[in-house]
């Protein structure tokens, strides 16, 4: 009994910190700019693909034990810089657009998907020569003052030829350097992320056995939350991402850089996602559908939690976490076995399936109450 | 009730809108107009009914008159997507749920059109020897087609209402579709028992009026269904989005505090526009399946329900005949591209997506309607229209300036 | 105004560019696209034979989306026999050009790109389908249109139309022999692990049945829903319903495996008390999940690429040759070889690929030095196919530890199941047909 009860325990803390991992870059973007980013899932893969790289690259070195704090790193870093080019090409063009925003970033989510599907040095080359060419181009040609009259002819003629030049170049590369250069990166199939040796198995305690993984993963989603936290609280960055938070236009007549407090919360939210996917990949599989699991959690556990504090987030992420553990195990079945039609009906939502169908309708239940969420953003201008 | 509570209040708004409405009725013009517009509807549904399918035909496709048949059905749920999303504002991710209602319940009905006593020939398998209740009602075809619509239009209008009573919206109230989509696909998919489960419920095989539907005649006759309804719904939104309701919804888009404030009620329009257009991708839902042979939970994924919204997109948003052409081209784009490359239809909606949103705002009808006729009057008159004098619009200094004034980086 | 309408013109611009580099690069690429003029048989046979002197036949799996991490190998499979086919001289003197549509994971599409396979390609035969769901959305295309469908995966049974021919297992030729030993060498206590879909839905209940037949015992069954990650409260499940060991039955599909295997380890659940037997995990997903997770565990398959015999050497290297040292074969994809080799064989017997009622005949008791032993395709549109049990070992391949003497033969109708007892079939005999009583 005992053992039962710590391992729901266990069980319920470990999905929630899945969840609130997974949650937390995207709760503080959607707080700052009330951007809901659908390629948040895609990003998570990327950084489990990252890992998975690493995990190749340290393969017989010494290294190899520790290879998981190298990959998260690397994880945090790559999405981070691919959040920022995201925000900067697409994004910083819709705010004010949150609807437009869904369904751009869907748009981005599946060209991610597609891409490490389809990536190789031929498709790389085509992509990198062309963007040489043309944005190089137009580096020299802007300079010139009557520009802007030229600019439609530049566009008609540079982005054929450029485009015309990359693909001759890399199909020509292509047959000259067949295999190795055609071959695909990943392609469709699963890709295996092993865990280092001393993050398999698990520690026995009191009967039942708690996995070192999800341990180091609670480990470490309580090390983000710290850290999300001290930096939102301690540094003068942190300062201003809450000051545009709060209000938008006083800050920016205060001075603050909003566009550059917009970049700097998207790299910082993909980086989370990138964190979020190195974690993933010590529990699940790491292949192009690997980020589309997690969205739909990940969003609930933003409206549950609503965008005021950072706290709503953590508390919704724990409870829908365990909601889902109790609900889709036997637990509650057991636990109401005396009440026999309570424990029906219970028995009838315990897969996992099932669970979720139950789990949403209590979030739905929760939401007549709290329209807004555990802790809703104050002020006048949230809603009329 | 709603009424007299809303005329009390509204004394102002109501009075400038009945003017407004008087003085577009008074005009003989727009009566000449609607007839016109009838009139071209009838031409492009009788173009569809009887030329195209022989010419397709004849150059050896015939299997895209099939194909043009079920994205038919899909315009009509394109344009419940278009009344919610394109003149509402509300966007919805779930419609898939509505549609996977509509098509389950005639599978259902066209499964049961078997001799006495016999069940529909997957339940063997699982064990079960009595027909589950859910399905019994299914045996009249009469509660068939109200099923096809209302059972749709009553979930859409108790989530609806469950939602938008406390003000919950925008992208809230995307996600929680999204949530409620995964759910009903989840619950659909897990019961084996009841209906099929991932499988799903088969149509072709199933008889009736004696023939399987699969039959040439029932599938000309479901081609030419699918048109009048098309047809019908395409009636239905130009009668809610024309005249005082239309400016309703799209009030509710542009600023739906000022609606509240101006003594409406928000939340019974929009309920009701969200279950109207379910209802709509029920009946597609109901097309699309006898056509396509077959409905599963697939039907709900999520990336389907989003599609919707973008064939709405690229038609035009807020403009019926663009959710329609949307559509269509879409579809088609993506039969004929994955036909060729198989994986670059997924980099072509990606960036289908990206395009929609960022540079055509208004889809293809929105830009032939602003750019396009400025574009071809251009090349025709090879003079743009003026908004101001020509001797500041037409010369080219003042506009140089103007522009770099525009750019200027501190501006930006 | 400008300033919007110049960036516009730019975004409109550029992105159309970039789509089109994209259709071209990957239009060019032969590796990345399924296009029929790039598949290297297809081109091979279209430069070595005039036009009309051609057989199309048409490939149809999903190439895209979730299914195709498993669907694209088997298509590699297709493509090699096919390319063989041709270097030996084609099928009646002529060469086989492959027609590859994607399914995109989506059963309707399946039914659609059937549908253009036979109405405007007409090919002779189509190669095709992974899931059960996917088969069944074509069935009705098939038969209402009276064409011939090749299915090459291991499958629930029930079902046995005369429009196709099944290269896979029979639940009699994989789940049913393996059930039978683990009664035999490890326990009696059974729990039920899968995917929330028909395969395991159906296996689990021929499973069920089998067990209470012959004095095991089903202690639990849970189902996940298809991709999902979320194992825990399954482990949870298995660690109350069998606390002191047991044997679990896995027909888990695709992602989950890999969160299934590594939450087992993680459970202190190991095989020498929990030994798993999996229906879905060949070769490939062995390398997916990581050796090192499934070491110890047995799966039930025909074929294993350690199969120590001549055909399989060969069709292992041939393989490898074509397509990588690093590529591994498994039993869908050896189905799927040898299914092209079968029609090749029925048609040069039946001297026509037009007239697939002759071609049909003569595909009775057609037999074929396969990978996995000589196999024969009965009347009733199955094979008869040795049962192997592997155990992963630490290369990531199958130890073979049992394997049957004598190719089994196929059962389609389930007889374990109460509604299908008693019940076969038999194309061959137009009496009889896809479902008669025996008894």
């Amino acid at each position: 009994m005992l053992s039962g009860l710590l391992d729901g325990i266990f069980s319920g803390i470990s999905l929630g910190s899945v969840l609130l991992l997974a949650a937390l870059g995207l709760a503080i973007v959607f707080g700052l700019m009330g951007v809901i980013n659908m390629a948040h899932g895609e990003l998570m893969m990327l950084g489990a693909y990252t890992t998975y790289m690493v995990q190749n690259a340290l393969k017989g070195t010494p290294l190899f034990g520790i290879y998981i704090f190298i990959a998260l790193i690397a994880a945090f870093i790559v999405t981070a810089i691919f959040g920022l080019v995201l925000e900067r090409g697409v994004i910083r063009y819709l705010y004010g657009r949150p609807l437009e925003t869904l369904l751009a970033t869907w748009g981005v989510s599946l060209i991610l998907q597609q891409l490490v599907r389809s990536v190789s040095w031929q498709l790389v080359t085509i992509v990198a020569l062309f963007c040489l060419l043309f944005f190089g181009a137009m580096w020299i040609v802007a300079r010139r003052t009557d520009f802007e009259r030229a600019r439609g002819w530049f566009l008609t003629i540079m982005i054929p030829l450029s485009a015309a030049a990359a693909i001759a170049t890399g199909n020509v590369l292509g047959t000259l350097y067949k295999p190795a250069f055609t071959k695909l990166w990943f392609d469709a199939r699963n890709v295996d992320v092993t865990a280092p040796k001393w993050l398999r198995g698990g520690f026995p305690i009191a009967g039942t056995q708690f996995s070192y993984a999800r341990i180091f993963i609670i480990v470490l989603t309580i090390a983000c939350v710290v850290g999300v936290y001290w930096f939102l609280n301690n540094t003068s960055w942190g300062l201003r991402i809450r000051s545009v938070t709060q209000n938008r236009t006083m800050s920016a007549c205060l001075g603050i850089p909003t566009k550059k407090v917009d970049a700097l919360t998207f790299a910082l939210g993909s980086g989370l996602a990138g964190l979020a996917g190195c974690a993933v990949s010590l529990l699940g599989s790491v292949g192009p559908n690997t980020g589309q699991n997690y969205i739909v959690d990940t969003f609930m556990v933003v409206v549950v939690g609503g965008v005021g504090k950072l706290a709503g987030s953590i508390i919704a992420a724990l409870a829908i976490g365990t909601a889902n553990y109790l609900i889709g195990s036997n637990t509650l079945v057991d636990l109401t076995a005396p009440i026999k039609p309570l424990s029906d009906t219970f028995a009838f939502f315990s897969t996992i399936s099932m669970a979720k169908v139950l789990v949403f309708a209590l979030i739905i239940a929760f939401l007549q109450f709290r329209p807004g969420g555990l802790f809703p953003q104050k002020g006048r201008t949230v809603d009329a | 009730m709603i009424l007299a509570h809303r005329s009390l209040e509204a004394g102002s708004l109501q009075l400038e809108i009945k003017l407004v409405d008087a003085l577009i009725q008074s005009k003989p013009k727009a009566r000449q107009r609607l007839l016109l517009e009838a009139g071209i509807v009838a031409a492009i549904a009788l173009l569809l009914l009887f030329v195209i399918p022989p010419i397709l035909v004849g150059s050896g496709q015939g299997f895209r008159v099939n194909l043009l048949g079920r994205y038919l059905a899909l315009a009509i749920a394109a344009l419940g997507i278009d009344l919610i999303w394109g003149f509402t504002g509300i966007l919805s991710l779930g419609h898939g749920v509505f549609f996977a209602l509509g098509g389950y319940s005639l599978a259902m009905f066209l499964l049961l059109q078997l001799p006495d006593g016999q069940l529909p020939d997957f339940f063997s398998p699982y064990g079960v020897t009595e027909l589950p209740w859910l399905w019994q009602p299914f045996y009249s075809l009469p509660f068939t087609l109200f099923a096809i619509v209302f059972i749709p239009t009553i979930v859409a209008a108790i989530l609806g209402y469950l939602v938008f009573r406390n003000r919950i919206r925008g992208v809230y109230f995307s996600i929680l579709t999204q949530a409620a989509l995964i759910v009903f696909f989840n619950f659909f998919n897990g019961q084996q028992k009841l209906i099929n489960g991932t499988n799903g419920l088969k149509t072709d095989t199933a008889t009736i009026f004696g023939q399987t539907v699969s039959s040439p005649p029932i599938q000309a006759f479901l081609y030419t269904l699918t048109i009048l309804l098309l047809v019908g719904g395409y009636a239905l939104s130009r009668w809610l989005t024309s005249g005082r309701s239309g400016r309703l919804l799209v009030a509710v888009r542009d600023d739906e505090a000022r609606m509240r404030f101006s003594g409406y009620d928000p939340t019974m329009f929009k309920v009701l526009v969200f279950a109207i257009s379910a209802g709509l991708a029920g009946i597609a839902g109901a097309l699309y399946t006898v056509q396509s042979g077959i409905i599963t939970p697939q039907a709900m994924n999520i990336a389907f329900s989003i599609e919707m919204v973008i064939w709405v997109a690229v038609g035009g948003r807020a403009t019926i005949v663009g959710a329609i052409l949307g559509t269509l081209i879409v579809n088609f784009a993506k039969s004929i591209l994955s036909e060729q490359y198989a994986q670059i239809w997924y980099f072509f909606q990606g960036g289908l997506f990206l395009i929609v949103v960022t540079v055509l705002p208004g889809g293809i009808l929105g830009w032939l309607r602003e750019d396009g006729v400025r574009l071809v009057r251009s090349q025709i008159n090879k003079r743009r229209p003026l908004q101001t004098y020509p001797s500041l619009e037409e010369d080219p200094d003042v506009q140089y300036e103007r522009k770099n004034l525009t750019n200027r980086e501190s501006d930006r | 105004m400008a300033k919007s309408f110049g960036r516009r013109e730019f975004m409109i611009l550029g992105s159309t560019a970039a789509g089109s580099i994209l259709l071209k690069a990957c239009g060019s690429n032969p590796s990345t696209t399924a296009s029929p003029g790039a598949s290297p048989a297809a081109s091979t046979a279209a430069s070595t034979s005039a036009a009309g002197n051609t057989v199309k036949v048409g490939i149809l799996h999903s190439l895209s989306g979730t299914m195709a991490i498993s669907e694209k190998s088997v298509v590699d499979a297709e493509n090699l026999a096919i390319e063989e086919i041709n270097k030996a001289g084609g099928v009646l003197g002529k060469q086989i050009e492959a027609i590859i549509e994607d399914g995109n994971s989506d059963w309707p599409t399946f039914a659609e790109k059937a549908k253009k396979l036979i109405d405007q390609d007409k090919v002779a035969t189509v190669f095709g389908c992974w899931t059960s769901a996917s088969r069944k959305a074509v069935l009705p295309v098939f038969e209402s249109k009276n064409s011939l469908l090749w299915y090459p995966v291991q499958y629930e049974g029930q079902e046995c139309s005369k429009n196709v021919f099944y290269t896979g297992a029979a639940p009699n030729q994989q789940i049913e022999p393996s059930v039978d030993w683990l009664l035999e060498n490890k326990g009696k206590e059974f729990f039920l692990v899968g995917s929330d879909y028909v395969f395991p839905r159906t296996a689990n209940t021929i499973i069920k049945a089998q067990l209470a037949a012959k004095g095991g015992n089903t202690v639990g069954e849970d189902y996940i829903p298809l991709g999902s990650t979320e194992v825990k409260s399954v482990i949870q499940k298995i660690k109350q319903a069998l606390p002191n060991g047991g044997v679990i039955y896995n027909s888990l599909n695709g992602d989950s495996n890999v969160a299934f295997f590594k939450e087992l380890q993680a459970s202190g659940l190991n095989p020498d008390k929990y030994p798993s037997m999996s229906v879905s995990i060949a070769e490939e997903e062995v390398k997916a999940i990581g050796v090192d997770y499934l070491q110890g565990h047995y799966a039930a398959w025909n074929y294993f690429q350690t199969v120590n015999s001549p055909a399989s050497t060969k069709f292992v290297d041939a393989f490898k040759a074509k397509y990588g040292s690093d590529r591994v074969v498994n039993d869908p994809m050896e189905a799927a070889y040898i299914m092209v080799y079968l029609w090749k064989q029925s048609v040069e017997k039946a001297g026509t690929y037009e007239d697939l009622e002759k071609v049909k005949t003569a595909a009775y008791g057609q037999t074929f030095d396969a990978p996995e032993g000589r196999i024969t395709m009965n009347p009733n549109h199955h094979l008869s196919k040795f049962v192997r049990i592997g155990e992963v070992g630490e290369d990531s391949l199958f130890k073979i530890v049992y394997e049957t003497k004598e190719a089994v033969k196929p059962v389609p109708w389930n007889q374990f199941v109460a509604d299908t007892k008693g019940f076969a079939c038999d194309w061959s005999d137009p009496a009889k047909g896809g479902k008669y009583k025996t008894t």
